[in-house]
């Protein structure tokens, strides 16, 4: 078993009865031709499974009736030999089996019968083989492609999705929905129909063999499945309630696990305690019903099983008794009808995967359906080196549609210019530059490279103009070389060890065990926050952008480290147009221009020393962080 | 491991699991009876022609159908109780265990895997407990009582047995055998494929902004086809399964018919002796079957269950004292004498040969750069670990010797990232002190500059507050936390980092408010800025492990270099203000 260590809700009780987690489609019907339509591109393939699965449930439908065949050879065979005396019942039985006195068990006729069954079965069973062969492959075939085409639709949803979505439920789909669906189809598929073919099948073999019997088994049949559906019924809401009090009770369990020190030094062992044993009793009890319900199918099914084999041995002799019927066929319809049973239970176990499946592929479909980002509206190419002027001409832009962000914004940042942003937490800082970054779609102006309308580029060739490095110090899992040439795939060892040398990294990575081969993981336990913040430094040194945006947030970096992180970006910034967004107002002060922004507005721009002159939102911003300390 | 577990904790049991042992074997028996009753019917009542003898051996199959019936739902009963009850029973003793346990010990295993180990974990076993209360208890039953019966029909026909069960088996456990090792390589692939989807999601920015989206695709589609791979060579096997288990099956019927005609021609055996055979040869089948398919779970449970025993198995470093020692006067001093902290097994200590003492009403700073060993080092004191030389003094008594309930009573902690748990404000705050009034509540949010936020809150104090405390800012978590443990009214007051999330205004306006409040207590804080501690009574340099500087402000920015350095790298932004 793989351990996680994502921390909270990544941990996915399992559930104790193996049913999937209870849930239903909202549009069953829609959702399950769309899934149906996935298999389309593999109509052939499909064709042939139906094809193998039709085929083998005929040849195992035939079964039993051969083998009542047998039987009536044998017992013939064994009447001849050993006749029992004579009576008016047996006489009619006699007559009705064509028992010849003195004439033994026919081997060559049996030898014959027993082969042609062996042969039948063989086939079958090769039939089924190959029909879950081929099954499994359209089926992994599928999945996979609707893996790559969630994975492909995730780079084309405008980024205001990951804002909508929480993160884990966007992985969710792509995971567990998946997996649930793969699950889906190959159970559903294969057995729906092959239960669906042997039911109907069987139903044939039993009205033939004796329309009398037929009656019998249409009554108690039925009634197994009536009883499994209800049963199964309780057993899911029983699942459900068990499945609340598992995420009731791992919660608590994370809580008490994660605070585990506080709890301890404050003196609540007792009580989390037995908060605890009353959310683990809950549970037993909730289990226990789920679990006892749900055992009982088995074994009503098996008492219904019994009940219709009495019921048609008790009928069934008598009828052979009289002659009315062959034994063989007896055991043949007892076989029949126990077959018949199998599958319509099976069918509703199945519907339930089903539903289950459907749902699941919903969500991924809710996926799939989210709109696209805009198209690229024009093709012409940003200037091959540009000078680096950006202009904001009257922009504006709201994330919601009924509340305003940013309005009427207007700015020149000239070629060379390093731009500090700075005001309280949500004034729109980190919207201006996602803004230029083409993140988002404007609502109104324009945003200028050199003169030229970004939005008439495309976006991959403006973002390759521009570089970046956010305070979420993002690294993907792999060579800490692999990540410093995330932006520079090309860059020869050397560009990348210049790079590393002016960023301050190349120092700490130096003294790493596998140096620039080691292996940044999620944990990445063996770097600190201050040096991951220098890898994205370096990152963005390396794909030399033309313009710059820094987003320095330093607050989970030691004090030290973050002298290096200063002086890095400073030297980032040198012969770029730089956009800062600055969280300590010391680190700017010998910006070309600060833009101070509040609610989505410009309230002032100029120097440092212009704006504290001026005594406005700048000044006030500076003395309340700089406010000397009293104890 | 497994067993060691199971016996441990199933013994409490012992009764209600003979009851369902016994239940299943009368259950089982009764099962086996029908095929045999069966066969009467035919030859004694359907070749004789006898219709009485017919209709009622029919009752009596009707009344062991019932019988079985009625035993197979109370084992059910019995042992989905024992089962869950196991399960319960090994949740409460890891979750007591861990309560236990010290913080070095919880850390060693990780949060997020002690909780896998109570919930998953557990969850495996307990299925495993369940399965065998009706099918691994059944199989074997069914399995001895088919071969017993089987033998009785005909000794002769028996011989098929020999080839027909090792068949069986053989040729599931060659599949099983095979598959194994695939889901063990599977799952690293699944592994795979959400690391790097959550990386993307998590990245997606970054992704867009360097323009990489198509080699991130190109990545996940590597990982995409390797899972892909080896869920293929999986399916390709489980294909396999069924169509050999039914074509065993159908051979062994028509083996037992041509034998079978055979035992009937020498007149040695009766035609419903042949069916009743084949019933029972079908019954030792299943039961094959089902050993074998549990015989998957059991590696999978003992890998749980190994889990599981490896928590219940670490003895708590630390132990409450044999003869605890009540202090002489309840003096508030913290002080540690020559204390040295060092990982089991590391070369380097965390800590080494720290002295220094922390008087009541003073404030006592601890500075120094992430890992020189400042958490550590607050952890000492309310014993959540102990140091591996020195001493560790509160109230002049060394917390080794001390009562851990009424050492923790004298000391108020707000840890690094402010935890919360889920409830309401109030609840929080009353963790602290489950005897607080509301007053006292506000009072506490008051000093600790919470009062407005929550007030502002449409719900007050009893607002909801998310697991962790996920739904109110890293700044306002904060504050909570210190009004938490001011709740307390400590005699030592740590702080760990506490203001990290403030700003300096809002730090500043808290300080003094609690200031007074503090003023018999024994302060200790951790800091990351010289302007939070500038004015504290001590300060304590720490670098790498070891004290290079003690005193004051004006002291150490003489006398020690390492605090020098920091006080110059962040003193640009305080000339610039003065």
């Amino acid at each position: 078993m793989s351990e996680k260590r994502t921390g909270g809700p990544a941990i996915r009780g399992q559930f104790a009865g193996g049913m999937a987690p209870p849930q239903k489609a909202k549009h069953f019907k829609s959702s399950a031709r769309r899934l149906l339509g996935l298999l389309g591109p593999q109509k052939q393939l499909i064709a042939l499974v139906l094809a193998f699965a039709a085929s083998s449930v005929s040849l195992s439908v035939a079964g039993p009736d051969l083998l009542g065949k047998v039987t009536n050879i044998v017992f013939k065979g064994f009447m001849g030999s050993h006749p029992p005396t004579a009576n008016a019942n047996t006489a009619k039985l006699a007559s009705a089996m064509h028992v010849e006195a003195g004439h033994g068990i026919d081997f060559d006729a049996l030898a014959h019968l027993l082969v042609i069954i062996m042969a039948l079965y063989a086939a079958a069973s090769l039939l089924m083989w190959l029909q879950g062969y081929i099954l499994n492959f359209v089926v992994q075939r599928t999945v996979r492609k609707l893996r790559s085409d969630v994975d492909a639709k995730l780079m084309r949803v405008p980024l205001s999705y990951f804002d909508r979505q929480q993160h884990g439920e966007v992985l969710s789909r792509v995971t567990n929905d998946i997996d649930n669906v793969a699950m889906a189809l190959q159970q559903t598929l294969s057995q729906i129909l092959v239960a669906l073919l042997t039911a109907l099948g069987v139903l044939v073999m039993l009205v033939v063999i004796s329309p009398l019997l037929a009656v019998i088994a249409l009554v108690t049949v039925p009634l197994s499945v009536v009883v499994t559906a209800k049963i199964g019924r309780r057993a899911q809401k029983g699942f459900v309630a068990q499945w609340k009090h598992v995420g009731a009770l791992n919660g608590q369990i994370e809580e008490a696990f994660t605070g585990h020190a506080l709890v301890k030094v404050f003196g609540r062992r007792t009580q989390v305690e037995a908060r605890f044993r009353a959310k683990n009793d809950e549970l037993y009890d909730a289990g226990f019903r789920a679990q006892f319900v749900s055992s009982l199918i088995m074994p009503a099914i098996g008492f219904l099983g019994n009940l219709n084999y009495v019921a048609i041995a008790v009928v069934g002799g008598l009828r052979v008794a009289s002659g009315a019927m062959l034994l063989g066929s007896v055991q043949a319809f007892i076989q029949y009808s126990r077959q018949f049973s199998q599958n319509l239970s099976q069918l509703a176990q199945v519907a339930n995967i089903l539903q289950s499946g459907v749902a699941s592929a919903e969500r991924v479909f809710e996926l799939l359906d989210e709109p696209d980002q805009s198209l690229d509206r024009g093709a012409e190419m940003p200037p091959e080196s540009p000078r680096g002027e950006v202009r904001f001409d009257d922009v504006s832009f709201r994330y919601k549609p009924d509340v305003p962000l940013i309005e009427h914004l207007s700015l020149v940042a000239s070629p060379g210019q390093t731009i500090a942003i700075v005001g309280p937490t949500g004034a729109g800082k980190t919207t201006l530059v996602n803004l230029l970054m083409r993140f988002y779609d404007l609502e109104g102006g324009a945003i200028r490279l050199d003169g030229a309308d970004i939005a008439a580029m495309p976006r991959r060739a403006l973002r390759a103009k521009l570089g970046m490095v956010l305070q979420d110090t993002w690294l993907f899992g792999g060579t800490i070389r692999d990540n410093l040439r995330y932006g520079n795939p090309d860059a020869t060892d050397d560009e990348l060890l210049a790079a590393a040398k002016a960023t301050y990294v190349d120092r700490f990575v130096r003294a790493l065990p596998g140096g620039y081969d080691t292996m940044i993981d999620e944990e990445s336990s063996n770097l600190s926050a201050g040096e991951k913040q220098l890898i994205t430094i370096a990152r963005a040194f390396l794909a030399d952008p033309a313009i710059l945006i820094l987003d320095e947030a330093t607050s989970s970096v030691d004090t030290r480290t973050e002298v290096l992180v200063q002086r890095a970006m400073a030297t980032l910034r040198e012969r770029r147009t730089s956009f800062v967004i600055a969280h300590r107002l010391s680190t700017i002060r010998d910006a070309d221009l600060i833009l101070v922004m509040e609610h989505g507005k410009l309230v002032e721009q100029g120097t440092h020393d212009q704006l504290l002159v001026a005594g406005g939102a700048y000044h006030h911003l500076y003395h309340a962080q700089f406010a000397a300390p009293v104890t | 491991m497994l067993f060691r577990l199971l016996r441990n904790h199933l013994r409490p049991y012992g009764k209600q699991l003979a009851i369902v042992v016994v239940l299943q074997l009368a259950g089982t028996i009764a099962s086996l009876y029908l095929p045999s009753i069966n066969g009467d019917i035919i030859d004694g009542g359907v070749a004789t022609g006898n219709t009485t003898y017919v209709v009622e051996m029919g009752a009596i199959m009707l009344a062991i159908a019932a019988f079985q019936i009625a035993c197979s739902i109370a084992a059910v009963r019995f042992g989905a109780r024992i089962a869950m009850g196991y399960g319960r029973d090994v949740r409460d003793a890891i979750f007591h265990h861990v309560g236990r346990l010290s913080a070095r010990e919880v850390g060693k295993f990780g949060a997020p895997s002690l909780i896998t180990r109570t919930t998953n974990d557990v969850q495996q076993v307990q299925m495993l407990v369940l399965m065998g209360m009706t099918m691994l208890l059944m199989a074997p039953i069914m399995c001895i009582g088919g071969v017993v019966m089987a033998l009785r029909e005909d000794l002769a026909l028996s011989r098929l047995l020999l080839v027909c069960i090792p068949l069986l088996a053989g040729c599931i456990g060659l599949i099983i055998a095979r598959m194994i090792p695939k889901f063990r390589a599977m799952q690293p692939k699944i592994d795979t494929v959400n690391r790097v989807l959550r990386e993307q999601i998590t990245g997606m920015r970054v992704v867009r902004a360097f323009v990489r989206e198509p080699s991130e695709g190109d990545r996940f589609e590597e990982a995409n086809v390797e899972l892909t791979d080896i869920a293929l060579r999986i399916g390709k096997l489980q294909a396999l399964m069924w169509p050999t288990v039914l074509l065993i099956f159908n051979a062994s019927t028509i083996a037992v018919w041509w034998f079978g005609a055979h035992r009937v021609e020498a007149g040695s055996m009766a035609t419903g002796a042949v069916t009743a055979f084949i019933g029972y040869l079908m019954q030792i089948l299943v039961g094959v079957m089902m050993t074998t398919f549990m015989s998957i779970m059991i590696p999978r449970a003992a890998v749980c269950a190994e889990r599981i025993v490896e928590v219940l198995d670490t003895e708590p470093a630390i132990a409450p004292p044999a003869k605890p020692v009540a202090p002489a006067e309840l003096t508030g001093t913290v002080e540690l004498r020559g204390v040295e902290y060092r990982y089991p097994g590391a070369t380097a200590p965390v800590l080494a040969d720290i002295s220094f003492t922390a008087k009541p009403g003073e404030i006592t700073a601890i500075i120094g750069s992430t890992g020189a060993g400042k958490t550590t080092m607050l952890e000492l004191i309310p014993r959540l670990a102990d140091p591996t030389a020195g001493q560790v003094l509160v109230d002049g008594v060394d917390v080794r010797d001390r009562e851990p309930e009424e050492l923790w009573a004298r000391i108020g902690i707000v840890p690094q990232r402010g935890y919360l748990f889920s409830g309401t404000i109030a609840s929080n705050l009353r963790f602290g002190n489950p005897d607080a009034t509301d007053e006292q509540l506000w009072h506490a949010l008051e000093l600790a500059q919470g009062k407005d936020f929550v007030a502002e809150m449409p719900q007050g104090l009893e607002s909801p507050i998310a697991q962790g405390g996920t739904n109110v800012s890293g700044g306002q978590r904060q504050r909570l936390a210190i009004a938490r443990a001011l709740l307390r009214e400590p005699a030592v007051f740590l702080l760990d980092d506490a203001f990290s999330a403030l700003d300096l205004a809002t730090e500043a306006r808290l300080r003094q408010a609690i200031a007074p409040r503090l003023a018999k207590s024994a302060v200790i804080v951790v800091a990351q800025r010289v302007a939070s501690i500038r004015h504290a009574h001590q300060i304590l340099v720490l670098d790498a492990g070891k004290l290079v500087g003690k005193g004051t402000h004006a002291q150490l920015v003489q006398t020690c270099p390492t605090y020098a350095e920091i006080v110059t790298s962040q003193t640009e932004e305080q000339e610039a203000a003065a």
